[in-house]
Protein backbone atom coordinates (compact mmCIF):
# COMPACT_ATOMS: atom_id res chain seq x y z
CA UNK A 1 0.00 0.00 0.00
CA UNK A 2 3.28 2.56 0.24
CA UNK A 3 4.21 1.12 -2.85
CA UNK A 4 1.17 3.00 -4.61
CA UNK A 5 0.66 6.09 -2.25
CA UNK A 6 4.21 6.73 -3.14
CA UNK A 7 3.94 6.03 -7.30
CA UNK A 8 0.77 8.32 -7.22
CA UNK A 9 2.30 11.00 -5.31
CA UNK A 10 4.68 10.76 -7.47
CA UNK A 11 2.72 10.94 -10.69
CA UNK A 12 0.96 13.58 -8.85
CA UNK A 13 4.18 15.60 -8.36
CA UNK A 14 5.43 14.57 -12.17
CA UNK A 15 1.75 16.32 -12.98
CA UNK A 16 2.32 19.10 -11.41
CA UNK A 17 5.59 19.87 -12.80
CA UNK A 18 4.30 18.96 -16.09
CA UNK A 19 0.92 21.76 -16.21
CA UNK A 20 2.54 24.10 -14.68
CA UNK A 21 5.92 24.81 -16.42
CA UNK A 22 5.97 28.77 -16.84
CA UNK A 23 5.08 29.64 -20.00
CA UNK A 24 7.66 32.50 -21.45
CA UNK A 25 6.10 35.69 -20.17
CA UNK A 26 6.88 37.84 -23.78
CA UNK A 27 4.45 40.16 -25.22
CA UNK A 28 2.44 38.27 -27.71
CA UNK A 29 -0.16 38.84 -30.11
CA UNK A 30 -2.17 35.63 -31.88
CA UNK A 31 -2.63 36.22 -35.68
CA UNK A 32 -4.99 34.16 -37.35
CA UNK A 33 -4.01 33.85 -41.02
CA UNK A 34 -5.39 31.71 -44.07
CA UNK A 35 -3.63 28.51 -45.31
CA UNK A 36 -1.91 30.20 -48.23
CA UNK A 37 -0.21 32.59 -46.74
CA UNK A 38 1.38 29.95 -44.22
CA UNK A 39 1.87 27.34 -47.18
CA UNK A 40 4.02 29.94 -49.34
CA UNK A 41 6.63 30.30 -45.97
CA UNK A 42 6.07 34.35 -45.94
CA UNK A 43 5.80 34.36 -42.31
CA UNK A 44 8.57 32.76 -41.54
CA UNK A 45 10.53 35.51 -43.29
CA UNK A 46 8.55 38.50 -42.88
CA UNK A 47 7.97 37.61 -38.98
CA UNK A 48 11.38 37.81 -37.12
CA UNK A 49 12.13 40.61 -38.99
CA UNK A 50 8.76 42.40 -37.26
CA UNK A 51 9.86 40.48 -33.77
CA UNK A 52 13.21 42.25 -34.00
CA UNK A 53 12.13 45.70 -34.35
CA UNK A 54 9.14 45.35 -31.76
CA UNK A 55 9.89 42.76 -30.08
CA UNK A 56 6.46 41.56 -29.95
CA UNK A 57 6.19 37.87 -30.75
CA UNK A 58 3.43 36.85 -33.18
CA UNK A 59 1.89 34.05 -33.05
CA UNK A 60 0.25 32.79 -36.24
CA UNK A 61 -2.65 30.31 -36.13
CA UNK A 62 -3.37 28.98 -40.16
CA UNK A 63 -6.60 28.44 -40.64
CA UNK A 64 -8.94 28.53 -43.67
CA UNK A 65 -10.64 32.02 -44.75
CA UNK A 66 -14.19 31.07 -43.00
CA UNK A 67 -12.63 29.95 -39.92
CA UNK A 68 -10.10 32.19 -38.95
CA UNK A 69 -12.86 35.03 -39.42
CA UNK A 70 -14.81 32.57 -37.30
CA UNK A 71 -11.84 32.71 -34.96
CA UNK A 72 -11.58 36.26 -34.70
CA UNK A 73 -15.46 36.56 -33.93
CA UNK A 74 -15.29 34.57 -31.32
CA UNK A 75 -12.31 36.46 -29.94
CA UNK A 76 -9.21 33.88 -30.20
CA UNK A 77 -7.28 35.85 -32.29
CA UNK A 78 -6.34 39.51 -31.91
CA UNK A 79 -5.78 40.21 -35.91
CA UNK A 80 -6.68 37.95 -38.46
CA UNK A 81 -5.56 37.96 -41.91
CA UNK A 82 -7.05 36.57 -44.73
CA UNK A 83 -8.14 37.28 -48.55
CA UNK A 84 -11.70 36.97 -49.30
CA UNK A 85 -13.03 40.67 -49.31
CA UNK A 86 -16.70 40.67 -49.38
CA UNK A 87 -16.55 38.44 -45.79
CA UNK A 88 -13.85 40.54 -44.62
CA UNK A 89 -15.98 43.91 -45.08
CA UNK A 90 -19.19 42.16 -43.61
CA UNK A 91 -16.74 40.68 -40.35
CA UNK A 92 -15.69 44.51 -40.34
CA UNK A 93 -19.60 45.98 -41.02
CA UNK A 94 -21.18 43.53 -37.82
CA UNK A 95 -18.22 45.18 -35.72
CA UNK A 96 -16.21 42.26 -35.13
CA UNK A 97 -13.26 44.37 -36.79
CA UNK A 98 -11.88 47.41 -36.32
CA UNK A 99 -10.82 48.26 -40.12
CA UNK A 100 -9.77 46.77 -42.81
CA UNK A 101 -6.16 47.22 -44.58
CA UNK A 102 -5.10 46.17 -47.84
CA UNK A 103 -1.72 44.56 -47.71
CA UNK A 104 -0.70 42.62 -50.25
CA UNK A 105 -1.91 40.82 -53.29
CA UNK A 106 -1.24 38.15 -55.62
CA UNK A 107 -3.28 35.89 -58.54
CA UNK A 108 -5.23 33.18 -58.45
CA UNK A 109 -3.77 29.83 -61.16
CA UNK A 110 -5.63 27.00 -62.34
CA UNK A 111 -2.96 23.86 -62.51
CA UNK A 112 -3.52 20.89 -63.50
CA UNK A 113 -1.83 17.74 -65.44
CA UNK A 114 0.93 18.86 -67.95
CA UNK A 115 -1.00 17.04 -71.16
CA UNK A 116 -4.27 19.40 -70.29
CA UNK A 117 -7.04 17.32 -71.70
CA UNK A 118 -9.93 19.90 -70.97
CA UNK A 119 -7.41 22.54 -73.32
CA UNK A 120 -7.41 25.46 -70.56
CA UNK A 121 -4.25 26.65 -72.36
CA UNK A 122 -6.98 27.80 -74.98
CA UNK A 123 -9.78 29.49 -73.03
CA UNK A 124 -9.71 33.19 -73.29
CA UNK A 125 -10.80 33.85 -69.94
CA UNK A 126 -10.61 32.17 -66.72
CA UNK A 127 -14.51 31.86 -66.37
CA UNK A 128 -14.21 29.89 -70.07
CA UNK A 129 -11.33 28.35 -68.89
CA UNK A 130 -13.76 26.75 -65.80
CA UNK A 131 -16.36 25.83 -67.96
CA UNK A 132 -14.23 24.13 -70.22
CA UNK A 133 -13.52 21.67 -67.16
CA UNK A 134 -17.18 21.08 -66.34
CA UNK A 135 -17.89 20.67 -70.79
CA UNK A 136 -14.99 18.10 -70.67
CA UNK A 137 -15.92 16.59 -67.26
CA UNK A 138 -12.36 16.55 -66.22
CA UNK A 139 -11.65 16.10 -62.48
CA UNK A 140 -11.63 18.96 -60.13
CA UNK A 141 -10.81 19.48 -56.60
CA UNK A 142 -12.11 21.86 -54.61
CA UNK A 143 -11.30 22.76 -51.18
CA UNK A 144 -14.87 23.12 -50.35
CA UNK A 145 -14.10 24.82 -46.93
CA UNK A 146 -15.67 28.12 -47.02
CA UNK A 147 -11.35 29.59 -47.91
CA UNK A 148 -10.85 32.62 -49.92
CA UNK A 149 -9.71 30.48 -52.69
CA UNK A 150 -13.42 28.18 -52.32
CA UNK A 151 -14.83 31.74 -52.20
CA UNK A 152 -13.08 32.55 -55.17
CA UNK A 153 -13.84 29.45 -57.18
CA UNK A 154 -17.56 29.82 -56.44
CA UNK A 155 -17.59 33.39 -57.97
CA UNK A 156 -15.86 31.48 -60.90
CA UNK A 157 -18.32 29.06 -61.71
CA UNK A 158 -21.50 31.52 -61.32
CA UNK A 159 -19.44 33.72 -63.90
CA UNK A 160 -19.35 30.62 -65.82
CA UNK A 161 -23.24 30.41 -65.30
CA UNK A 162 -22.43 27.16 -63.79
CA UNK A 163 -23.46 24.74 -60.72
CA UNK A 164 -20.69 22.66 -60.46
CA UNK A 165 -21.90 18.74 -59.46
CA UNK A 166 -21.13 15.22 -60.23
CA UNK A 167 -18.52 12.64 -60.73
CA UNK A 168 -15.58 15.23 -61.80
CA UNK A 169 -16.24 17.83 -59.24
CA UNK A 170 -14.58 16.80 -55.92
CA UNK A 171 -15.07 18.83 -52.76
CA UNK A 172 -12.46 17.81 -50.78
CA UNK A 173 -12.99 20.20 -47.00
CA UNK A 174 -9.40 19.97 -47.08
CA UNK A 175 -6.65 23.08 -46.72
CA UNK A 176 -4.59 23.90 -49.51
CA UNK A 177 -1.84 21.71 -49.28
CA UNK A 178 -4.01 18.55 -49.08
CA UNK A 179 -5.97 19.58 -51.83
CA UNK A 180 -2.88 20.21 -54.03
CA UNK A 181 -1.55 16.70 -52.86
CA UNK A 182 -4.50 15.16 -54.43
CA UNK A 183 -5.09 17.16 -57.37
CA UNK A 184 -1.21 15.62 -58.17
CA UNK A 185 -2.14 11.92 -57.32
CA UNK A 186 -5.53 12.01 -59.71
CA UNK A 187 -4.05 14.06 -61.74
CA UNK A 188 -7.24 16.95 -61.74
CA UNK A 189 -7.52 19.90 -61.99
CA UNK A 190 -7.30 22.71 -58.93
CA UNK A 191 -7.74 26.28 -58.53
CA UNK A 192 -4.71 27.83 -56.25
CA UNK A 193 -3.27 31.36 -54.95
CA UNK A 194 0.79 31.42 -56.68
CA UNK A 195 2.39 32.04 -53.40
CA UNK A 196 0.98 28.47 -52.38
CA UNK A 197 1.68 26.67 -56.08
CA UNK A 198 5.27 28.44 -55.65
CA UNK A 199 6.17 26.84 -52.23
CA UNK A 200 4.46 23.55 -53.03
CA UNK A 201 6.99 20.79 -53.79
CA UNK A 202 4.96 17.68 -54.76
CA UNK A 203 3.67 18.82 -57.78
CA UNK A 204 3.81 15.58 -59.93
CA UNK A 205 2.13 15.98 -63.26
CA UNK A 206 0.88 19.21 -62.32
CA UNK A 207 1.27 22.64 -63.96
CA UNK A 208 -0.14 26.76 -64.52
CA UNK A 209 -2.52 25.77 -67.29
CA UNK A 210 -4.37 29.09 -66.84
CA UNK A 211 -3.53 32.60 -65.48
CA UNK A 212 -3.65 36.05 -66.32
CA UNK A 213 -7.50 37.37 -66.35
CA UNK A 214 -8.19 39.87 -63.86
CA UNK A 215 -10.81 37.99 -62.19
CA UNK A 216 -8.12 35.82 -60.68
CA UNK A 217 -6.66 38.73 -58.81
CA UNK A 218 -5.97 38.19 -54.86
CA UNK A 219 -5.93 40.59 -52.28
CA UNK A 220 -5.22 39.70 -49.05
CA UNK A 221 -6.30 42.54 -46.15
CA UNK A 222 -5.92 42.69 -42.38
CA UNK A 223 -7.76 43.41 -39.59
CA UNK A 224 -7.72 44.04 -35.90
CA UNK A 225 -10.42 42.28 -33.67
CA UNK A 226 -12.51 44.90 -32.28
CA UNK A 227 -11.76 45.78 -28.50
CA UNK A 228 -14.96 46.72 -27.79
CA UNK A 229 -16.66 43.33 -28.67
CA UNK A 230 -13.50 41.53 -26.65
CA UNK A 231 -12.28 43.82 -23.86
CA UNK A 232 -9.15 41.05 -23.60
CA UNK A 233 -7.77 41.75 -27.13
CA UNK A 234 -4.69 43.49 -27.58
CA UNK A 235 -5.01 46.47 -29.10
CA UNK A 236 -2.20 48.34 -29.06
CA UNK A 237 0.43 45.30 -30.14
CA UNK A 238 -2.15 43.64 -32.69
CA UNK A 239 -2.43 47.64 -34.04
CA UNK A 240 1.34 47.67 -33.82
CA UNK A 241 1.69 45.10 -36.41
CA UNK A 242 -0.62 46.35 -38.58
CA UNK A 243 0.91 49.58 -38.65
CA UNK A 244 4.34 47.78 -39.62
CA UNK A 245 2.95 45.55 -42.06
CA UNK A 246 1.61 48.59 -44.36
CA UNK A 247 4.71 50.59 -43.75
CA UNK A 248 7.13 50.57 -45.91
CA UNK A 249 9.46 48.41 -43.69
CA UNK A 250 6.66 45.82 -43.54
CA UNK A 251 6.04 46.19 -47.11
CA UNK A 252 9.63 45.67 -48.31
CA UNK A 253 9.75 42.63 -45.76
CA UNK A 254 6.60 41.22 -48.16
CA UNK A 255 8.73 42.11 -51.46
CA UNK A 256 11.74 40.74 -50.18
CA UNK A 257 9.99 37.01 -50.10
CA UNK A 258 10.46 35.28 -52.94
CA UNK A 259 10.58 31.73 -54.26
CA UNK A 260 13.01 30.28 -56.55
CA UNK A 261 13.41 33.81 -57.84
CA UNK A 262 9.60 34.58 -58.23
CA UNK A 263 7.77 36.79 -55.98
CA UNK A 264 4.58 35.22 -54.84
CA UNK A 265 2.99 38.28 -53.11
CA UNK A 266 3.51 42.28 -54.42
CA UNK A 267 2.64 44.69 -51.66
CA UNK A 268 -0.74 46.54 -52.00
CA UNK A 269 0.74 50.13 -51.18
CA UNK A 270 2.91 52.25 -53.81
CA UNK A 271 4.00 49.26 -56.11
CA UNK A 272 1.94 50.20 -59.18
CA UNK B 1 14.67 14.32 -52.04
CA UNK B 2 16.97 12.33 -50.06
CA UNK B 3 15.66 9.28 -48.80
CA UNK B 4 13.13 9.53 -45.48
CA UNK B 5 15.91 7.40 -43.43
CA UNK B 6 18.39 9.88 -44.24
CA UNK B 7 16.58 12.49 -43.79
CA UNK B 8 15.79 12.02 -40.19
CA UNK B 9 18.71 10.94 -39.50
CA UNK B 10 20.38 14.45 -40.29
CA UNK B 11 17.11 15.61 -38.10
CA UNK B 12 18.15 13.95 -35.25
CA UNK B 13 21.92 14.55 -35.25
CA UNK B 14 21.64 18.03 -36.32
CA UNK B 15 20.21 18.45 -33.10
CA UNK B 16 17.83 21.42 -34.39
CA UNK B 17 16.65 23.37 -32.17
CA UNK B 18 13.09 24.02 -33.60
CA UNK B 19 13.47 19.69 -33.82
CA UNK B 20 13.82 19.64 -30.42
CA UNK B 21 11.50 21.55 -29.46
CA UNK B 22 8.64 19.98 -30.98
CA UNK B 23 9.69 16.96 -29.76
CA UNK B 24 9.84 18.53 -25.99
CA UNK B 25 6.31 19.77 -26.37
CA UNK B 26 5.16 16.68 -27.33
CA UNK B 27 6.04 15.18 -24.52
CA UNK B 28 5.11 17.13 -22.04
CA UNK B 29 1.68 17.39 -23.52
CA UNK B 30 1.47 13.58 -23.90
CA UNK B 31 3.08 12.55 -20.64
CA UNK B 32 1.16 15.63 -19.10
CA UNK B 33 -1.87 13.90 -20.37
CA UNK B 34 -1.01 10.25 -19.12
CA UNK B 35 0.06 11.79 -15.73
CA UNK B 36 -3.51 13.42 -15.00
CA UNK B 37 -5.21 10.53 -16.97
CA UNK B 38 -3.96 7.95 -14.24
CA UNK B 39 -4.48 10.27 -11.35
CA UNK B 40 -8.33 10.29 -12.33
CA UNK B 41 -9.05 7.11 -13.90
CA UNK B 42 -6.76 4.58 -11.72
CA UNK B 43 -8.96 5.46 -8.76
CA UNK B 44 -12.21 5.55 -10.78
CA UNK B 45 -11.97 2.92 -12.62
CA UNK B 46 -11.03 0.75 -9.56
CA UNK B 47 -13.80 2.50 -7.72
CA UNK B 48 -16.25 1.28 -10.36
CA UNK B 49 -14.67 -2.43 -10.29
CA UNK B 50 -15.58 -2.59 -6.52
CA UNK B 51 -18.57 -0.08 -5.60
CA UNK B 52 -21.85 -0.80 -6.09
CA UNK B 53 -24.33 2.18 -6.90
CA UNK B 54 -27.04 3.41 -9.38
CA UNK B 55 -26.02 3.89 -12.47
CA UNK B 56 -22.59 2.13 -12.22
CA UNK B 57 -23.54 0.01 -15.68
CA UNK B 58 -24.42 2.96 -17.52
CA UNK B 59 -20.90 4.71 -16.48
CA UNK B 60 -19.05 1.59 -17.75
CA UNK B 61 -20.86 1.63 -21.06
CA UNK B 62 -20.08 5.28 -21.46
CA UNK B 63 -16.26 4.57 -20.33
CA UNK B 64 -16.22 1.78 -22.58
CA UNK B 65 -18.10 4.02 -25.35
CA UNK B 66 -16.14 6.77 -24.62
CA UNK B 67 -12.56 4.93 -26.00
CA UNK B 68 -13.74 5.54 -29.28
CA UNK B 69 -14.31 8.96 -28.93
CA UNK B 70 -12.53 10.68 -31.98
CA UNK B 71 -9.78 12.78 -31.28
CA UNK B 72 -11.16 15.95 -33.73
CA UNK B 73 -14.43 15.63 -30.91
CA UNK B 74 -12.44 15.88 -28.44
CA UNK B 75 -10.76 18.88 -29.76
CA UNK B 76 -13.88 20.52 -30.52
CA UNK B 77 -15.32 20.02 -26.91
CA UNK B 78 -12.05 21.45 -25.33
CA UNK B 79 -12.25 24.68 -27.80
CA UNK B 80 -15.66 25.65 -27.43
CA UNK B 81 -14.90 25.32 -23.74
CA UNK B 82 -11.79 27.36 -23.45
CA UNK B 83 -12.41 29.32 -26.56
CA UNK B 84 -12.77 33.46 -25.82
CA UNK B 85 -16.39 33.34 -25.94
CA UNK B 86 -16.76 30.05 -24.35
CA UNK B 87 -17.25 29.15 -20.14
CA UNK B 88 -13.74 29.16 -19.83
CA UNK B 89 -12.62 31.93 -21.97
CA UNK B 90 -11.49 34.23 -19.19
CA UNK B 91 -8.44 31.45 -18.39
CA UNK B 92 -7.17 32.69 -21.78
CA UNK B 93 -6.25 28.94 -22.58
CA UNK B 94 -6.91 28.42 -26.25
CA UNK B 95 -3.93 28.01 -28.26
CA UNK B 96 -1.99 26.69 -25.47
CA UNK B 97 -0.02 23.40 -24.19
CA UNK B 98 -2.17 23.37 -21.26
CA UNK B 99 -5.30 23.46 -23.50
CA UNK B 100 -3.80 20.27 -25.74
CA UNK B 101 -3.13 18.53 -22.55
CA UNK B 102 -6.86 19.21 -21.69
CA UNK B 103 -7.90 17.70 -25.02
CA UNK B 104 -5.56 14.61 -24.58
CA UNK B 105 -6.11 13.71 -21.07
CA UNK B 106 -10.03 13.39 -22.11
CA UNK B 107 -8.95 11.09 -25.30
CA UNK B 108 -7.55 8.70 -22.78
CA UNK B 109 -9.17 9.03 -19.33
CA UNK B 110 -11.65 6.38 -21.27
CA UNK B 111 -8.84 4.06 -22.06
CA UNK B 112 -7.63 4.24 -18.27
CA UNK B 113 -10.81 4.02 -16.58
CA UNK B 114 -12.28 1.04 -18.35
CA UNK B 115 -8.97 -0.81 -18.66
CA UNK B 116 -8.22 -0.26 -14.68
CA UNK B 117 -12.35 -1.37 -14.10
CA UNK B 118 -11.51 -4.29 -16.11
CA UNK B 119 -8.23 -5.61 -14.09
CA UNK B 120 -9.14 -4.48 -10.51
CA UNK B 121 -12.58 -6.47 -11.03
CA UNK B 122 -10.99 -9.13 -12.10
CA UNK B 123 -8.03 -9.06 -9.14
CA UNK B 124 -11.07 -8.44 -6.94
CA UNK B 125 -12.85 -11.92 -7.97
CA UNK B 126 -9.86 -13.83 -7.19
CA UNK B 127 -8.88 -12.24 -3.94
CA UNK B 128 -11.72 -11.40 -2.63
CA UNK B 129 -11.97 -13.87 0.16
CA UNK B 130 -8.54 -13.52 1.14
CA UNK B 131 -8.54 -9.43 1.46
CA UNK B 132 -12.41 -9.66 3.17
CA UNK B 133 -10.51 -12.03 5.73
CA UNK B 134 -7.90 -9.88 6.29
CA UNK B 135 -9.89 -7.07 7.16
CA UNK B 136 -9.92 -5.32 4.19
CA UNK B 137 -13.33 -3.23 2.99
CA UNK B 138 -13.89 -3.03 -0.71
CA UNK B 139 -12.26 0.62 -0.88
CA UNK B 140 -9.63 -0.14 1.72
CA UNK B 141 -8.64 -2.72 -1.12
CA UNK B 142 -8.23 -0.49 -4.32
CA UNK B 143 -4.76 0.41 -3.37
CA UNK B 144 -3.65 -3.15 -2.78
CA UNK B 145 -5.40 -4.14 -5.62
CA UNK B 146 -4.05 -1.27 -8.39
CA UNK B 147 -0.39 -2.09 -6.96
CA UNK B 148 -1.14 -5.69 -7.54
CA UNK B 149 -2.25 -5.06 -11.03
CA UNK B 150 0.70 -3.12 -12.11
CA UNK B 151 1.62 -4.99 -14.76
CA UNK B 152 -1.79 -5.40 -16.87
CA UNK B 153 -2.26 -1.74 -15.96
CA UNK B 154 0.93 -0.27 -17.32
CA UNK B 155 0.07 -1.80 -20.67
CA UNK B 156 -3.34 0.40 -19.90
CA UNK B 157 -1.47 3.45 -19.34
CA UNK B 158 0.66 2.24 -22.55
CA UNK B 159 -1.79 1.84 -24.77
CA UNK B 160 -3.53 5.63 -23.54
CA UNK B 161 0.00 7.28 -24.18
CA UNK B 162 -0.15 5.70 -27.71
CA UNK B 163 -3.50 6.61 -28.11
CA UNK B 164 -2.33 10.83 -27.35
CA UNK B 165 1.19 10.71 -29.32
CA UNK B 166 -0.39 9.40 -32.35
CA UNK B 167 -3.33 11.60 -32.52
CA UNK B 168 -3.57 14.78 -34.62
CA UNK B 169 -6.99 15.72 -34.53
CA UNK B 170 -7.38 17.55 -30.84
CA UNK B 171 -4.39 18.91 -30.49
CA UNK B 172 -4.38 20.78 -33.95
CA UNK B 173 -7.83 22.37 -33.06
CA UNK B 174 -7.20 23.63 -29.25
CA UNK B 175 -3.12 24.60 -29.73
CA UNK B 176 -3.37 25.73 -33.29
CA UNK B 177 -0.32 24.62 -34.50
CA UNK B 178 1.84 27.76 -33.70
CA UNK B 179 5.40 27.19 -34.40
CA UNK B 180 7.73 27.38 -31.75
CA UNK B 181 4.45 26.95 -28.86
CA UNK B 182 2.13 24.72 -29.95
CA UNK B 183 3.65 22.58 -32.57
CA UNK B 184 4.32 18.74 -31.78
CA UNK B 185 4.75 16.06 -33.69
CA UNK B 186 1.77 15.27 -35.24
CA UNK B 187 0.99 18.42 -36.25
CA UNK B 188 4.33 19.38 -37.50
CA UNK B 189 3.92 16.22 -39.79
CA UNK B 190 0.56 17.62 -40.92
CA UNK B 191 2.11 21.24 -41.95
CA UNK B 192 5.18 19.43 -43.73
CA UNK B 193 2.48 17.15 -45.74
CA UNK B 194 0.53 20.09 -46.80
CA UNK B 195 3.29 21.82 -48.17
CA UNK B 196 4.27 18.69 -50.09
CA UNK B 197 7.38 18.23 -48.20
CA UNK B 198 7.12 14.57 -48.03
CA UNK B 199 10.49 13.50 -47.41
CA UNK B 200 10.44 15.83 -44.42
CA UNK B 201 7.08 14.59 -43.43
CA UNK B 202 8.41 10.93 -43.36
CA UNK B 203 11.29 12.07 -41.60
CA UNK B 204 9.57 13.71 -38.59
CA UNK B 205 7.25 10.43 -38.72
CA UNK B 206 10.54 8.18 -38.22
CA UNK B 207 11.38 10.29 -35.25
CA UNK B 208 8.15 10.11 -33.52
CA UNK B 209 8.25 6.01 -34.00
CA UNK B 210 11.71 6.08 -32.67
CA UNK B 211 10.67 7.74 -29.48
CA UNK B 212 7.14 5.88 -28.95
CA UNK B 213 9.28 2.84 -29.34
CA UNK B 214 12.06 4.01 -27.52
CA UNK B 215 9.74 4.99 -24.01
CA UNK B 216 8.02 1.52 -25.14
CA UNK B 217 10.97 -0.35 -24.51
CA UNK B 218 12.07 1.49 -21.44
CA UNK B 219 8.39 1.16 -19.91
CA UNK B 220 8.87 -2.90 -20.59
CA UNK B 221 12.26 -2.99 -19.31
CA UNK B 222 11.05 -1.10 -15.82
CA UNK B 223 8.33 -3.57 -15.67
CA UNK B 224 10.71 -6.87 -15.80
CA UNK B 225 12.92 -5.41 -13.57
CA UNK B 226 9.87 -4.96 -11.44
CA UNK B 227 8.60 -8.07 -11.93
CA UNK B 228 12.29 -9.94 -11.23
CA UNK B 229 13.00 -7.94 -8.02
CA UNK B 230 9.00 -7.41 -6.02
CA UNK B 231 8.43 -11.11 -7.64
Amino acid sequence: MTHSCRVILTAASALGLLVALPAAARDFITVAVTTSTENSGLFGHILPIFEAETGIEVRVVVQGTGQALETGRRGDADVVFVHARAQEETFVAEGYGVERFDVMHNDFVIVGPGDDPARLREAPDAASAMAAIAAAGASFVSRGDDSGTHVAEKALWSAAGIEPAGEWYLSTGSGMGAMLNMAAQLPAYALTDRGSWLGFDNRGPLEIVHQGDPALFNPYGIILVNPKRHAHIKAEQGQAFIDWIISDAGQAAIAGFTIGGEQPFLPATRSE
Amino acid sequence: MDGPFATAFTLIASGDDALLQIIGLSLRVTLGAVAIACVIGLPLGAALALARFPGRGAMIVVSNALMGLPPVVAGLVVYLLLSRSGPLGPLALLFTPTAMIMAQTLLILPIVISLTRSVVEDLWAEYREQLLSLGAGRLRAVPTLLWDGRVSLLTGVLAGFGRASAEVGAVLIVGGNIAGHTRTMTTAITLETSRGNLGLAVALGIVLLTLTLTLNALAWGVGQWARGRLG
